[in-house]
């Protein structure tokens, strides 16, 4: 606001001397000139009356000749002063409404407006550098959570697009270069509300960047950061990001735990992709004959290093191998998009095909062309852009890879639940039987609606009534908290995935566990028994019914009634 | 040397020169404190003060309000004087004229101020 008043300030001062000393020469003639009163004396007028009559020909209202008719030595000089008061008051409104249309004056002004919001922002937010594929997507399942955010975008038409997307939430955007510190900063950086900056441009070295400065700036907030090449993942890891997305690594990973653990990638798929999630039936991608991947990048790379890993023979189609590089086998030189490079890769021999190109147009016409050739086909498509959905879903591919999807789930996930992540890592060391059962379980638990997540931890704040009992010296089960306060027969639709306690995590702890303070639970569950659940936590006549199954008379009246000392 | 400066300078003295030029005399007498003097008092004072505007340093925004004290007071005693001759009829008695004097002698204390604030900025000046 400062800069704005005194923009404004600097700019009217010539305007507005300018306007002062023409108000005064002209008072100042007309006090001097001498005038004449209805009998003919000569009057000269008064510093009052000059003021006055100033006043109102300059802005050009005109009431007529005031104490007395003017003489004409006088009105020679009113007809000076009215034009130079008039244009006075011109030069000075033209020099506002200039001002209030400049560039500058009008960045300022969102700045100002930026600033009070981010300064006036009493709940945690997130700072989301780069409104790109990614940036979006995230800010978009972000907003839908009601989790607050502040977008920082190099570009000024995205940046001013954002308040034109229908987010839920007012998400104020900053139009700016994110390696910028002061931009950073400007977005609150240093507010105790900050929780995370997230940095998802397109570029890796602002990426580093944001994170150097977060990490500078704020130590204890934590940085999620994309990267796409290795070096930039170990320097960033370097000064402690807390966590390091390589959207191909990442997806690479996926295929693999699809290969290896089909439920498992279904259960992950159906708990990351937040509202719209479905269930959907499981996949088993063939491994009896060879691979074909087209397009050998980043992405073809590590889908590549995750396929040989799971003893696949593959075969890689690439258009430029000069620049890509070449795998130990060789290369089909060709884009794929067309049938006799598809052929020499021995399509129709292949079980599956990983159209993988940094084009949709040309994944599209990959699939296409395959399917003539082989219609047995497991189809894995990268998606680059969601304008494309559309296109991408009728060629009914079995695995869509949307890069910036993936990310956006991903961080998503880190921000609101870290715990889900850890809880797949571990459940990548169980069975596929493992994983299958907890999809029924789960599935059976929520019916057809979507899952909700929750991190809750056992601590004075977020779970009062519980942490009361634990401070008497008594314990509460695992299994207790998790009935339905209204009936204590049923249980509550939802099922722990994770405890931590003390960096000992335990998948699906089972329900005579004794909850200590500081654990940290993972709950997978309906959104309605989230609300009963808090109720167990946090109200001590409720945690008493659900534990022990009488009703404590809580009132002073009611407890001498029932004969019990006050506690 | 900075036009400038100097422009920014010669308004803040002449404000207080002028100011002290209408305040002296005797403090009842009309006769001591001419109009024009006052006129020229309040004009000075206000491009002093618009020259002020914008400037985003502590010692600019202490003159800044020095001079607006300033000007307040002057705008006062000037509407005192309108009022008593105008609008009421009194005149220019010895009680409205103490208190016209009086009140420009306020404005003439924050013209001081402003002045040894800008010997003052002067002074710290390292060149």
């Amino acid at each position: 606001m400062d800069n704005i008043v005194y923009l404004i300030f600097r700019r009217m001062r010539r305007p507005l001397i300018t306007l002062l000393m023409v108000y005064s020469v002209t008072i100042l003639g007309l006090v001097l000139i001498p005038g004449e009163d209805a009998a003919g004396n000569t009057h000269y007028m008064s510093f009052f009356h000059a003021f006055y009559f100033v006043s109102y020909t300059s802005t050009t209202i005109g009431f007529g000749e005031i104490p007395f008719e003017f003489t004409d030595a006088q009105r020679l000089w009113v007809t000076f002063a009215m034009y130079a008061g008039v244009i006075a008051w011109l030069y000075a409104i033209g020099t506002i409404l200039t001002l209030v249309q400049d560039q500058t004056f009008q960045r300022a002004l969102t700045e100002s407006k930026l600033a009070r919001h981010i300064r006036h922002q009493r709940d945690p937010f997130y700072i989301v550098c780069g409104y790109g594929e990614t940036g979006s997507a995230l800010v978009r399942g972000l907003t839908d959570a009601g989790q607050h955010v502040v977008v920082i975008e190099i570009d000024e038409f995205r940046s001013n697009m954002i308040q034109l997307d229908n987010l839920r939430l007012y998400v104020p955007s900053l139009h700016g270069d994110a390696q910028k510190p002061v931009h950073l900063q400007d977005a609150g950086l240093q507010s105790p509300y900050c929780q995370a900056v997230v940095a998802v441009t397109n570029d890796n070295e602002a990426n580093l960047k944001i994170a150097i400065t977060s990490k500078l700036l704020h130590p204890h907030i934590r940085v999620i950061c994309r990267a796409d090449s290795h070096d930039v993942e170990k320097n960033m890891a370097s000064f402690g990001t807390d966590y390091i997305i390589d959207p191909f690594d990442t997806f690479a990973t996926y295929l693999a735990i699809s290969f290896q653990l089909p439920c498992l990638y279904l259960l992950q798929a159906w708990l990351f992709s937040g509202d719209e999630a479905e269930l959907e039936e499981p996949i088993y991608p063939p491994r009896d004959r060879h691979w074909v991947v087209c397009g050998y990048g980043r992405f073809g790379k590590a889908v590549y290093h995750r396929l040989r890993q799971e003893g696949l023979d593959v075969v890689v189609i690439e258009a430029e191998p000069d620049n890509t590089g070449i795998p130990p086998e060789g290369v089909v030189q060709g884009r794929g998009t067309e049938a006799d490079t598809l052929i020499e890769a021995g399509i129709e021999r292949a079980c599956g095909l990983i159209a993988g190109t940094d084009n949709d147009a040309n994944n599209l016409s990959i699939v296409v062309t395959a399917r003539e050739l082989n219609d047995d086909l497991f189809f894995v498509v990268r998606q680059n852009h969601s304008d494309n959905s559309a296109i991408i879903e009728a060629v009914k591919a079995d695995i869509v890879m949307h890069p910036s999807k993936i990310i956006a789930d991903k961080i998503r996930v880190l921000l609101n639940a870290p715990l889900l992540y850890q809880f797949i890592s571990l459940a990548y060391y169980q069975d596929n039987d493992w994983a299958c059962e907890l999809v029924a379980r789960i599935s059976a638990v929520l019916g057809d609606r979507a899952p909700v997540i929750e991190q809750v931890c056992i601590n004075d704040d977020r779970s009062r009534a519980v942490s009361r009992v634990l401070a008497r010296g008594e314990n509460v089960k695992l299994g207790c908290v998790l009935l339905d306060s209204w009936d204590r027969q049923t249980r509550l639709n939802c099922i722990v995935l994770l405890m931590e306690r003390h960096n000992e995590r335990k998948l699906l702890p089972s329900e005579d566990t004794e909850l200590k303070k500081g654990d940290h639970l993972l709950i997978c569950g309906e959104s309605s028994a989230f609300t009963r659940l808090f109720w167990n936590l946090q109200h001590d006549n409720i945690l008493d019914y659900v534990r022990t199954g009488r009703v404590t008379q809580q009132g002073w009246l009611w407890r001498k009634l029932a004969g019990k000392k006050p506690r | 040397m900075n036009p400038e400066k100097v422009v920014f300078g010669f308004f803040i003295v002449l404000s207080l020169t002028l100011n002290f030029g209408f305040f002296i005399g005797d403090i009842d007498d009309p006769d001591h404190h001419h109009v024009y003097e006052l006129f020229a008092v309040l004009v000075v004072n206000l491009i002093a003060t618009i020259l002020k505007f914008g400037d985003r340093s502590q010692l600019g925004a202490v003159l800044l309000a020095t001079s607006l004290a300033a000007m307040l007071q002057l705008v006062a005693a000037a509407l005192v004087w309108t009022v008593a001759v105008h609008v009421t009829g009194t005149g220019l008695t010895p009680a409205v004229t103490a208190s016209i004097v009086s009140l420009s002698g306020g404005a003439m204390l924050a013209n001081v101020i402003s002045v040894i604030l800008l010997i003052i900025e002067t002074v710290m000046l390292r060149r």
